[in-house]
């Protein structure tokens, strides 16, 4: 695993946390939390080495 | 405590649960289908298999490093390589190549055959294209199941793509994708993105081994031009040529030659000739699953070629083959890379006698057509497990 991707895994996990945060943060729209959850989808995948 | 807080804690929960059910269902599938081990059954004629990663220790331990059956012939001789799933959603260079493994005997020469070449690709699937994770094969004993691949290496070893995929050595500009493409990828460097560094422990295989032929097989659109052909570069012409004419008047199939173009970098059949002394040829069946036109990209798509959409159009003359109600099936197309593989060492072995390579048990075009592919592999379960080896 060279260098530039070991950062993207880096950035990927970072957008997750922050995705997360605002999911929490969020107390009035549904819309807007169903939104965080499909954005985290694709990159917990990619974290966890799936997809 | 309130009722509010409480609902919207629910609501979370709720659709963190949905969420998840997404990431495993949708998931798992991923993950069996690339850890699925296919079992290659080692025939009578393999006396050793090696890793790639022998000739760049870099692969060694990465997805990509790949097994290498040797088959050596008592007499010494010339030697060939052949590839297969260069491109491993064209599977029937895989299935071609299994068929050898498991039932060539080299009597001169030596050959040697990597079934899996992007062994990132094969383990890589395209779900955008509705393509089915695994294909099997009927055979005498039951079903063989093979994982079909995709095109490019898996984004799980090879990660971010560039906006442009400059070539090495040549600098000319590819497609972003083609990065992950081991047929752009050609002739590689060791400190490379890992295609390259497949293509360029191929190529140092073929400069130490002094390997005299490779063979890479493909398949192709039935409505891409370079269809049922052999490429070949102006090195290798006269022997595709041969090859050519022969199969055609001997097993009564067209397989034409294409001239591999000159400024066109990255490709098997430009870049082995031009950066080693072995004469390059890559093959193309044609491939009715990967027209765009079809209907649903399906495992009977896959293995019987037959299309509504491409019939019609074949009656418009816009397709590239002769295509009619019986498509295109997979035996057709295994037994057309068997047939052209063992004329093109044939031919190669007629003009270098001394380096010949002489190859008993691999079935013919007509074989394959009578017989089926399945007829040809052997049963796993009944074999010593020492010559079991898992692709």
């Amino acid at each position: 695993m060279n260098v530039i991707m070991i950062v993207y895994y880096v950035i990927s996990a970072f957008l997750v946390v922050m995705l997360a945060w605002n999911f929490v943060r969020e107390k009035k729209s549904v819309n807007d939390m169903i939104l965080y959850l499909l954005v985290i989808i694709p990159l917990v995948l990619r974290i966890l080495r799936v997809k | 405590m309130t009722t509010r807080p409480f609902r919207e804690w629910t609501v979370k929960a709720a659709l963190v649960a949905i969420a998840a059910l997404f990431m495993v269902f949708g998931g798992a599938p991923l993950y069996e289908h690339r850890h699925y081990q296919v079992p290659v059954v080692a025939g009578p004629g393999v006396t050793k298999v090696i890793k790639l990663s022998e000739f760049m220790p870099g692969l060694k331990g990465k997805m990509a490093d790949t097994d290498i059956f040797v088959l050596e012939g008592k007499e010494p001789g010339g030697k060939a390589l052949i590839m297969a799933n260069t491109h491993a959603n064209e599977p029937e260079g895989l299935l071609a190549s299994v068929i050898m493994i498991e039932n060539a005997v080299v009597e001169k020469g030596t050959l040697l055959i990597i079934p899996q070449f992007d062994a990132s690709a094969g383990r890589n699937t395209k779900p955008g294209d509705g393509y089915p994770l695994y294909f099997d094969i009927p055979t005498e004993w039951g079903q063989k199941r093979f994982r079909m691949g995709n095109r490019d290496a898996s984004p799980l070893d090879q990660w971010p793509d560039p906006d442009l995929y400059i070539h090495y050595p040549d600098k000319q500009l590819l497609s972003f994708a083609d990065v992950r493409n081991t047929n752009r990828t050609w002739p590689g460097r060791p400190d490379g993105p890992l295609t390259e560094q497949v293509t360029f422990a191929a190529m140092e295989m073929m400069r130490k081994d002094k390997v005299d032929i490779a063979v890479d097989m493909h398949g192709a659109e039935t409505m891409f031009p370079v269809t049922n052909c052999i490429v070949a570069p102006q090195k290798s012409a006269k022997i595709a040529t041969l090859v050519s004419m022969t199969v055609k008047a001997t097993e009564g199939f067209d397989n034409h030659v294409e001239p591999s173009p000159s400024n066109f970098h990255g490709l098997s059949h430009r870049e082995i000739g031009d950066f080693s002394d072995t004469l390059p040829f890559l093959l193309e069946a044609p491939i009715p699953f990967l027209d765009q036109p079809t209907g649903p990209k399906t495992v009977k798509l896959l293995l019987d070629g037959k299309d509504p959409f491409l019939l019609s159009l074949s009656k418009k003359k816009k397709l590239f083959v002769p295509y009619d109600e019986n498509g295109w099936p997979m035996d057709k197309r295994v037994g057309q890379h068997c047939s052209v593989v063992l004329e093109i060492i044939r031919q190669y072995s007629k003009k270098n006698p001394d380096m010949a390579v002489r190859i008993n048990g691999i079935p013919r075009y007509a074989d394959l057509v009578k017989n089926g592919t399945g007829h040809y592999f052997h049963d796993p379960a009944k074999a010593e497990k020492k010559n079991i080896h898992y692709e």
